[in-house]
């Protein structure tokens, strides 16, 4: 497969797609999304906010509510079942045929499709090549760790060439080393591939390092589309903010071009307001003597990391905030410190 | 442990005699079957002449037998199989009122069973004259055992998830069917036929209402023997029933044995 061109990405659009169950319960909220050929997409959010039915109905396998429509390229897909959908599908169990070896399971989708045996075979051994799982060809699905099963089910999706890949939580039953290893390995083959892929997960730091654009969902909804940036620095609400990575928040009040708050004041842009809060990362702040900065706390616990130090910081009103520190940073609890904060990387909401 | 001798021998000597209990009229019954005289007990010598002669008396109804558990086999197949499939991915109240529907001709006594047949189609002649109408009796009564070992071995093997990869690889549903859930479903659709052949042969209940002279099935023949033959050759009878389906328990026995191996693997 390395040789042969790889295949172009579908542009996917959904619009006014919503998913109500017999139930009664409202599982999605109508929404528009417009996804680019070639682009890695991860809905991200808590169990229960929308993204895993968000991806059953682009795979075909929900159907949205009357008036959704998803689009494939231009073309209406909505009617079409999943295996009309020429879409590469990895599930969180993996999904793989107990009853067929390694290779016959890669080799299934192109077996439905009516390739002959010699060369639905050699199609399946160059993927299993390229994932550099040959040598697990003949093993039955029993015989395979954790990791060999996703990789398995990953060379499966991609043996039929589709024009998008699907990932519902392909890493979350894996334990957290092998998860980094292949997080990176299935990056560096979606980004090779140039495939459309759409990736779900409640993992952050997954969604932060694949996605070239994250779609954040919170109760059926969109919270916030963005680059991992975007989303990661200017959060668009306090849900997406505390979502994504620990995030500080200072409460306060916005006084003539100054935000207040119990710790001190700094500058800000932006009209005054009788109730603010001043969110930021942990790593954009920078420690610096007590009286050099507006801001002024009070150290309560200090935890080395070896890189680095993060510290822990009470303000005289009981808020407590978490930021980092050179690990050869003089420290001593119950001292007082300064903070200096980077206009540019923090939000004011 | 520290097992007293005393109490060791106890235990050894209820289990004895329980199963001596069990076994000694099992044993009876076959000699029985073996000797020339069964009133002048083994002193009069061991003879296959019964068991030969039940073969003369009764060899079609054993091969009628046969067939119609093979037949109904068959049809438990066509029906349990495709219909354990649809239950088992659409699991909800519906579902579970059909298997209940389908799982209440074992709980209802086969004589009813067989008289409400009996009243429906017993006026259409040749049906009721049929070993069709015997085969209908006996697929009512097996289905739900072929129905629930398939549906019990789909839910283990999460049967949806498995479809909707296949799915995803542009299988269609025909193509599913035949490729993923039929081949991973062959534990519990292998149980559920050796499950439905050994009810089919054993049944009598309703097989004794729904014959007819020309009808007659092992068990209904068993009974006849007894009834109207010499004790050696009902005896005898008895072996011949043992020889068939013994084979069948142990090739039960066999393929549980498999499942728990490969679990434990």
């Amino acid at each position: 497969m390395t040789d042969t061109p790889a295949p172009t990405g579908a542009a996917i659009t959904l619009s006014g797609c919503g998913k109500t169950f017999p139930d009664g319960t409202c599982a999605l909220e109508p929404l528009d999304l417009q996804i680019t050929p070639g682009e890695t997409i991860v809905l991200l959010g808590p169990s229960g906010c929308g993204k895993t039915t968000t991806l059953r109905i682009i795979a075909g396998l929900e159907s949205p509510d009357a008036g959704g429509k998803v689009l494939f390229d231009g073309q209406d897909v909505t009617q079409l079942p999943i295996e009309k959908r020429n879409v590469g599908m990895v599930f969180q169990s993996y999904a793989l045929f107990p009853n067929m070896s390694v290779i016959e399971n890669v080799a299934y989708g192109l077996r439905v499709r009516g390739v002959a045996k010699k060369e639905r075979l050699a199609r399946a051994a160059e993927v299993l090549e390229m994932m550099r799982i040959d040598q697990l060809a003949e093993r039955r699905i029993d015989q395979l760790s954790g990791g060999q099963r996703q990789r398995v089910a990953l060379a499966r999706a991609l043996a039929v060439r589709p024009r998008v890949i699907l990932l519902d939580e392909p890493l979350t039953a894996l334990d957290a080393a092998l998860r980094d290893h292949l997080r990176a390995e299935i990056d560096g083959l979606l980004r090779r591939l140039a495939i459309t892929a759409i990736y779900v997960t409640h993992d952050q730091a997954e969604a932060l390092a694949l996605g070239d654009r994250i779609v954040v969902m919170r109760h059926g909804a969109i919270a916030q589309i963005g680059s991992p940036r975007d989303i990661y620095f200017r959060p668009a609400d306090d849900f997406v903010a505390s979502f994504v990575g620990v995030t500080n928040r200072l409460e306060g009040a916005v006084r003539g071009g100054r935000f207040e708050t119990a710790a001190g004041s700094i500058a800000v842009a932006g009209p005054d307001r009788a109730t603010a809060s001043l969110a930021f990362r942990p790593e954009t702040a920078v420690l610096c003597g007590a009286g050099d900065s507006g801001l002024r706390f009070r150290v309560e616990q200090v935890h080395f990391q070896g890189a680095r130090q993060r510290v822990q910081l009470g303000a005289a009103d009981g808020g407590r905030l978490v930021v980092e520190a050179a690990a050869d940073a003089v420290l001593v609890v119950g001292d007082d410190v300064g903070l200096v904060l980077d206009p540019a990387r923090f939000v004011l909401v | 442990m520290q097992r007293s001798p005393l109490v060791f021998a106890l235990q050894l000597l209820v289990t004895l005699l329980a199963a001596a209990f069990l076994v000694v009229p099992a044993a009876q019954s076959i000699l029985a079957g073996l000797t020339v005289n069964y009133f002048q007990g083994l002193r009069s010598g061991l003879t296959l002449d019964w068991v030969a002669q039940v073969w003369g008396l009764y060899a079609p109804t054993i091969l009628r037998s046969i067939l119609l558990a093979l037949a109904t086999l068959g049809v438990t197949l066509l029906i349990g199989v495709p219909a354990g499939w649809a239950l088992a991915r659409k699991p909800g109240r519906l579902s579970r009122l059909v298997e209940e529907v389908v799982t209440l001709p074992v709980a209802i006594p086969g004589l009813a069973l067989a008289l409400g047949l009996i009243l429906a189609y017993g006026g259409i002649r040749e049906f009721r004259a049929s070993v069709a109408f015997i085969l209908v009796g006996h697929v009512l009564y097996t289905l739900p055992f072929m129905l629930r070992s398939v549906m019990a071995v789909l839910a283990a093997i999460d049967v949806r998830t498995l479809e909707e990869g296949a799915a995803s690889l542009g299988a269609s549903p025909w193509q599913r069917f035949i490729q993923v859930v039929v081949p991973n479903a062959r534990p519990g659709i292998l149980a559920g036929s050796l499950m439905v052949v050994t009810l089919s042969i054993g049944e009598f209940n309703l097989t004794w209402m729904l014959h007819t002279p020309l009808t007659q099935t092992l068990p209904v023949g068993l009974a006849d023997s007894y009834a109207s033959m010499r004790l050696e050759i009902a005896s005898a009878y008895t072996l011949v029933f043992f020889l068939m389906i013994v084979p069948l328990l142990i090739a039960i026995q066999i393929m549980g044995g498999e499942k728990r191996a490969k679990k434990r693997k």
